[in-house]
């Protein structure tokens, strides 16, 4: 059994118990546990269920590479799914159940699949279910998809928030062992910049719990004294809990701390993400121990031997009370070692190497330990638990010498460098047959804009396994980095420690080394996704031979863990089955991030209102107090109509097109676009940039204007204005405003850059009210000051004056066919401005109108919209805007599209009005349907309504579409099919609906 | 070896030793009929029609990497027929029903999932723009079903309605969109290929093409060179550059498009869910993991990686949609290069040189198009005739301005994307 040892642990506060539940058992640990080591010290090495097999899962690793101890966290908002119990610290009322398992942990039905496993294979079902197709629909994929993930899927919104922070290194550090601490502290020293980021809550990694001693003294105590010395720097910042999680280009990183996790009734955000500008990196981040490949390696009870030796000294729990361990290197002997101080019994130690280890299995021996030489596990027994190993010779098939019965298995394969950071951005790996481990290559660093490296590894990510080795590594990438950021770093020599003599390493792909079929489809190489070394030999018989393919094919890797356990092993298999060299299988890409972080962080706060917030113009209120039936424009959201109690808002859309064409309206029109252009060139700027000819509009005047693509096609719409010599103000349309802004700017910057012209948009300095019906004037008149009679301030005219005492310009434009007064205020007097309009008003029946009642009012009078009538593939020729087109003029963007052949051509889908001959509204969207079929074997389209709408003015429906030849065929029918089967007939007619001569809007 | 129940109960009981490489590693030969450059969707299926439809075998497909190491092993798997511009509408249709077949024509199970695609509207004017694709859609005779809130909301239950930035007004379903296993899709191909008799040439990088007097007479590559009497690019984002061998200058942008997959979790995400609003679309791959996309990182790129600011604005709109979504984490994301066209639309077509065609522009929307493509492409190279599904796709558009096809509406113009 896994229990809790007298001696406690390292990292365990005996005098803060904590409850904590776990599939709704009450259980003790301490502050200090991480899930994983409490539920240890319960006994409860059960934890969860592979994702393939079901099988049962314990916890295989200490830190963030587990694989199987995988549980859903909290509940309701807080609940969060595959949290690793290994990382996850405890705290007081931890509520935690296991995953992928029905109807419990213990019996599981799922596990059926491991029974069947042996027609399921890796990729199986890419040649199953073949046959027949709707099977496959109906059948085999809902339960394949039923099978799908771990963890539950969150179901609540997620009650905590997560917030981004800035910062800007030197050096940023990346991990705090010592040689994380030593880099750390060199640059540090240099005067450089620092940010050092551990993601565990503690200082030291691997050294503190192997017992090494630096510069004569524990590593402990060195660790306690570095931590010390960094904090107290100015231009050190140090963050534990906060993992290095990707490089990026241009030396970004991100970095990801977790707040509150370890105390989730902590007020604050839950995840703090860093984004850091770094001029050097150094990814100190150690390495990672490999699982060797026996039958029953996955059985719960088999842990790596690092593990082991990380519970008992840093939480004081035992994984069993016999453990055997099996190793190919010195390393695993430490956990012998300890063990057996710690008053534990290790019935062998199973060293693979037919010469046996070094100075550390000498020490093993003298301690009265079994240590045996070219042994091997054939088989570990057991279900859901270690019962025994069987023995055997390393070099034969398997043929059993001995069982030892024993209760846990520590096993060590020997140990990969995390070499992910360095890899993200294009850092490569060279394999090192001596260590049997890739390191980072240092002639490849992922390289910035000036061609040098600025990720540098050190310590044991960077290949390195002796503590003085590290240490001196450690040293000198701290001391580089730092040089390289223009700091001047100190000399000196680095601690020494006290190595002791190790035996190389001899790699051991699969144990024993001839295992026949039987042994091999018991061994794991991917415990999350039930990967075994027969299913990669399998992948490679059948010719997905490149890494990636045997990845795909296998999903070898593609669990929670990203393969940090697997790869290596994986790899080494398929090379062997391809009777090729390690390097040239390659690995497979490191993609950030390090470890899975979760999407809310990413986010950040931008979310709900704050992601792209909604633009308000200085009317807003008003629209909101009035309840209005909002509508979101672009960024914007505008009244779509202003319903009046009980009215629908269909009701309340036509009684303000009603009254709008009999009293008054008032719009606030804020949100349409205005840039100011101006410059000497002005003029000439914007001849190129619209059709019509804007250099000769005289100061004072308003001109429609068109602005087309390169190709012709037309992309905005608005009035402009003339200013004074040089200046020129733009409409635009409201969606359009930043994108016209910044299509001048391309133009200005890009083709005419020696022209003088400054562009600037302040759309958002005016508020602007469209004063609009017939009694619009008597309502100005009435606020007083300028003279706005027809006489002075004619249609297409604007002037600057005062209304009721407020400053105004006024422009006499309509786009509703009425008398209309667009009057632009000050952004800070626009909701006065307004109010005044409405209570003046109310005398001449006054009422707003939305975003609706705009286009109906519109569409009676024939005027396109643009995004409406045009789509891309719209030139203002197909909508018979051809006044609006200089034929003046040289140039302008989009001219020598329009005079192509096919532009000109007659047989192009034009703009027409359509009546529907039973007065009903054409759907929107529909499309005009002709003769024939196309080769696909669909019916021949000969235009489409690009605006329908119900006319309150006219009591019937009205629309507009593009027909081809439309304009050549006045009085045809045309018929458009509706999603219902049935179809409505439409006669082809002008476009223009109301007041034909334009007589209401010029008086 | 043909895949069946039967095979599987058999290898089952024989060590699954008996099961054959799914297709051969040759050495190239000194000369092909045809040689296609790049070994993606595009390529493999083009050699697979042209095998299978056109009886022609001499042929080799040129792979630089590994089969499938470009997009088509990189997607976010959205297989669609919602197009509406002429041109695209027919070929996209076209392409449809050719997945709807593609398993048992490949004998490979490529997982075609029709678990329906819904793109969400939050206005009026983004609704009459739906119904008019709706309506598009089914005269071509594939089918669009229109959702109101409710419809949405008995569909996708977990989706935020009343979102303040963006509220919920409906969807546009289409039943028959969904997803596939991409990689399935390259080895499917391959492996039909192959057993037709095409040469598949992994690691075999095109370094040169040679032409003499106006005509393609070969390839230079990284193996050696190889003589053909047609050479079909089909290189997705490297277009431009090996389209540089030949003196062409393509109107093609390579951007990068990154794409997240989250951890595996119980099935919660049953659709496609396209959230265009937000640049955001997600679905759950049958393992369980959420993959989900965005926008362009916007700026030229060959590296295979993105940038943060676009993971972020993608996340932002994760959570804005669905506000339950925080607490999933992302295990990994990753970047292809899109062969950006002008107007979004592909080009397939013969070249100035004689004999040297072109397939490339898929932007990101080129994992559907994988059989049609490969249908048409063959069809070209074979009869020097472009195929009447995929008549419009040509390259000399962008200099006559001709036919210009731009789904988005915008306009087509360089530097859009
Ligand atoms: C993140 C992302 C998400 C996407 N999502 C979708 C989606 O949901 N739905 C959809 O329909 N589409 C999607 N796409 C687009 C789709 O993947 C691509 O349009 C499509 O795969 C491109 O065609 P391909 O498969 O032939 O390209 P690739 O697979 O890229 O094939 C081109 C091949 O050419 C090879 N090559 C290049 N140069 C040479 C040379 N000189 N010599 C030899 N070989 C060479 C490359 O190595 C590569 O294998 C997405 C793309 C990305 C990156």
């Amino acid at each position: 059994m896994s229990t809790r040892l007298q001696s406690k642990g390292r990292l365990v506060d005996t005098t803060q118990p904590m409850e904590f539940r776990f599939n709704g058992k009450r259980l003790k640990g301490y502050a200090g546990d991480t899930l994983a080591s409490a539920l240890l010290a319960n006994d409860q090495m059960l934890m969860g269920r592979s994702f393939k097999y079901h099988r049962p899962r314990g916890a295989v690793a200490s830190g963030a590479e587990e694989p199987n101890a995988l549980v859903n966290l909290g509940q309701g908002g807080k609940f969060e799914p595959n949290q690793r119990a290994t990382t996850t610290e405890l705290f007081e009322g931890l509520y935690a159940t296991s995953q992928n398992h029905w109807p419990t942990l213990e019996f599981d039905v799922g596990a059926v699949n491991a029974a069947l496993a042996r027609f399921l294979p890796a990729g199986f079902y890419y040649k199953m279910f073949i046959h027949p197709r709707p099977f496959w629909k109906y059948v085999y994929e809902p339960f394949i998809r039923q099978s799908a993930g771990l963890g539950k899927a969150p179901k609540e919104r997620d009650a905590d928030t997560y917030e981004h922070f800035y910062f800007y290194a030197d050096v940023m550090v990346i991990g705090g062992g010592i040689a994380g601490l030593t880099a750390a502290l060199e640059a540090g020293r240099a005067g450089a910049r620092v940010l050092l980021v551990e993601q565990t809550a503690h200082w030291g990694g691997r050294a503190v719990v192997d017992g090494a001693e630096i510069g004569g003294k524990p590593a402990e105590d060195w660790v306690a004294e570095t931590v010390a010395e960094l904090a107290a720097m100015d231009n050190v910042t140090i963050r534990a809990r906060t993992m290095g999680a990707g490089v990026y280009d241009h030396g970004f990183i991100l970095a990801y701390e977790r707040l509150t996790d370890h105390n989730p009734e902590t007020s604050g955000p839950r995840h703090r993400l860093w984004r850091v500008r770094a001029k050097q990196t150094i990814s100190a981040t150690g390495a990672i121990e490999r699982p060797l490949s026996f039958a029953g390696n996955d059985i719960p009870g088999v842990m790596l031997a690092g593990a082991v030796r990380d519970y008992l000294v840093n939480w004081g729990v035992s994984i069993g009370d016999r453990t055997v361990v099996v190793t190919n290197n010195d390393d695993a002997y430490r956990t012998a070692i300890a063990l057996h101080r710690a008053g534990l019994r290790v019935p062998a130690i199973l060293d693979a190497r037919a010469s046996g280890g070094g100075a550390l299995a000498d020490e093993a021996r003298a301690a009265g330990i079994r240590v045996e030489a070219g042994r091997a596990i054939a088989k570990v027994k057991g279900g859901k638990r270690v019962e025994a190993v069987e023995v055997c010779l390393q070099a034969g098939e398997g043929a059993v010498l001995e069982t030892i019965p024993c209760d846990a298995v520590a096993m060590s394969g020997g140990w990969s460098p995390v070499v992910h950071l360095w890899s993200h951005c294009g850092g490569k790996l060279l394999w090192d047959t001596e260590l049997a481990m890739f390191r980072p290559d240092p002639a490849r660093a992922p390289t910035g804009s000036d061609g040098l490296g600025f990720v540098a590894a050190a310590g044991t990510a960077n290949g390195h396994l002796g503590t003085s080795a590290v240490l001196a590594d450690a040293q000198s990438a701290g001391r580089a980095a730092a040089k390289a950021t223009g700091a001047k770093p100190k000399t000196g020599k680095a601690p020494q420690s006290n190595d002791a003599d190790e035996a190389p390493i001899e790699p051991v792909w699969l144990m024993p080394q001839g295992a026949g079929d039987a042994l091999r489809m018991k061994a794991w190489l991917d415990y999350q996704n039930d990967v075994k070394v027969s299913d990669v030999q399998l992948a490679a018989r059948e010719g997905y031979e490149s890494v990636e393919h045997a990845k795909r094919y296998t999903t070898l890797g593609m669990a929670t863990d990203q393969g940090k356990l697997s790869n290596i092993n994986g790899l080494a298999v398929l090379s062997g089955a391809l009777d090729q060299a390690i390097p040239v299988t390659g690995t497979t890409t490191f993609r950030p991030p390090y470890t899975p972080i979760s999407m809310g962080a990413i986010g950040g706060s931008a979310r709900d209102g704050l992601f792209q917030p909604i633009r308000k113009t200085p009317i807003y209120g008003y629209h909101v107090d009035q309840n209005a039936d909002f509508e979101p424009v672009g960024h914007w959201r505008r009244p779509y109509t202003y319903p009046r109690s009980a009215e629908t808002v269909h009701d309340a859309v036509n009684r303000e097109v009603v009254n709008t064409r009999a009293n008054i309206g008032l719009l606030d029109a804020s949100t349409l676009g205005k840039l100011i252009v101006k410059g000497p060139d002005a003029g000439r700027f914007l001849d190129m940039m619209y059709t019509n000819m804007m250099s000769n509009l005289a100061i004072g005047k308003c001109r429609y204007g068109l602005m087309c693509s390169e190709n012709g096609f037309l992309s905005d719409d608005g009035v402009v204005a003339r200013i004074d010599e040089d200046t020129w103000l733009c409409h635009t349309t409201t969606g359009g405003a930043d994108r016209i802004h910044a299509w001048m700017e391309d133009w200005l910057q890009c083709e005419w850059w020696d022209w003088k012209v400054y562009v600037a948009n302040v759309t958002e300095q005016y508020a602007q009210v469209a004063v609009v019906g017939p009694k619009a004037r008597k309502l100005l008149e009435k606020l007083g000051g300028m003279d706005v009679s027809k006489e002075t301030l004619p249609f297409m005219q604007w002037a600057d004056g005062t209304l009721g005492g407020f400053p105004v310009r006024v422009y006499r434009i309509s786009f509703s066919g009425e008398l209309s007064y667009e009057i632009a205020v000050p952004a800070s007097l626009g909701r006065a401005f307004w109010d005044r309009l409405v209570a003046d008003g109310e005398e001449f029946g006054l009422m707003p109108y939305g975003t609706e009642c705009l286009h109906i009012l519109r569409a009676e009078k024939g005027f396109i919209m643009i995004g409406d009538e045009t789509d891309g593939t719209v030139i203002p020729q197909d909508l018979g805007l051809n006044w609006a087109i200089s034929k003046k003029k040289d140039d302008y963007l989009g001219k020598r599209a329009q005079e192509r052949e096919h532009m000109v051509d007659p047989k192009r889908w034009k703009l027409v009005g359509l009546e529907t001959l039973d007065g009903s509204v054409i759907p929107d969207g529909a499309y005009a349907v002709a003769a024939g079929k196309n080769a696909n074997g669909q019916r021949n389209t000969e235009g489409r309504v690009t605006s329908t709408y119900y006319s309150a003015t006219l009591k019937r429906g009205i629309a507009m579409g593009l027909i081809l030849n439309g304009p050549d065929r006045m009085g045809d029918v045309v018929e458009f099919p509706k999603v219902d089967g049935t179809s409505v007939k439409a006669k082809i007619v002008d476009q223009v609906f109301y007041d034909k001569a334009g007589e209401k809007q010029d008086v | 070896m043909r895949y069946n129940a039967w095979q599987i109960f058999k290898e089952a009981f024989t060590g699954q030793t008996g099961w054959k490489p799914v297709w051969r590693d040759p050495e190239p030969k000194k000369e092909y009929d045809i040689v296609l450059i790049g070994g993606g969707g595009h390529g493999l299926s083009t050699a697979y029609y042209l095998a299978k439809n056109h009886g022609l075998t001499n042929i080799a497909v040129l792979e630089k990497g590994y089969i499938g190491s470009g997009n088509i092993g990189r997607n976010t798997t959205i297989v669609r027929a919602n197009y509406f511009l002429p041109g695209n509408s027919e070929f996209y249709s076209h392409s449809l029903k050719l997945w709807e077949g593609l398993e048992s024509d490949l004998n490979y199970n490529v997982m075609h999932s029709q678990r329906g695609l819904i793109n969400l509207f939050h206005s009026d004017g983004q609704r009459d723009a739906f119904v008019r694709r709706g309506n598009a859609m089914i005269n071509q005779g594939d089918d669009a079903v229109l959702l109101d809130r409710d419809g949405v909301r008995q569909h996708l239950p977990y989706i935020d309605f009343d979102n303040v930035r963006f509220p919920v007004y409906g969807g546009l379903l289409h039943p028959r969109g969904g997803t596939a296993r991409h990689d399935a899709v390259a080895w499917g191909y391959a492996r039909g290929a192959d057993q037709r008799g095409v040469d598949l040439i992994q690691n075999c990088e095109v370094t040169g093409i040679d032409i003499s007097n106006g005509k393609v007479t070969g390839v230079q590559t990284s193996r050696g060179p190889i003589r053909a009497k047609k050479v079909a690019m089909v290189a997705a984002g490297r277009s431009g550059q090996v389209a540089a061998m030949a003196g062409m200058r393509l109107p093609i942008e390579s951007h990068v498009l990154q794409a997240f997959v989250t951890e595996g979790l119980k099935p919660v995400i049953d659709h496609v869910v396209s959230f265009g609003m937000g640049h955001f679309y997600i679905s759950q791959s049958d393992k369980g993991g959420l993959v989900f996309g965005g926008d362009l990182d916007f700026y030229s790129s060959y590296a295979q990686r993105g940038n943060l600011p676009m993971k972020e604005h993608v996340m932002e709109a994760a959570m804005t949609l669905m506000p339950m979504i925080g607490k999933a984490k992302v295990l990994r994301s990753w970047g292809g290069i899109m062969d950006m066209s002008p107007d979004g639309s592909p080009i397939i077509d013969r070249t100035h040189v004689d004999g040297l065609f072109v397939n490339c522009g898929w932007n990101y929307g080129g994992f559907k198009a994988v059989p049609a493509s490969g249908w048409a492409y063959a069809h070209l190279i074979a009869t020097g005739k472009p195929h009447d599904t995929a008549a419009r796709y040509r390259l000399d558009r962008f200099t006559t301005g001709r036919g210009i096809m731009d789904e988005e509406g915008t306009g087509s113009q360089h530097n859009l994307h």
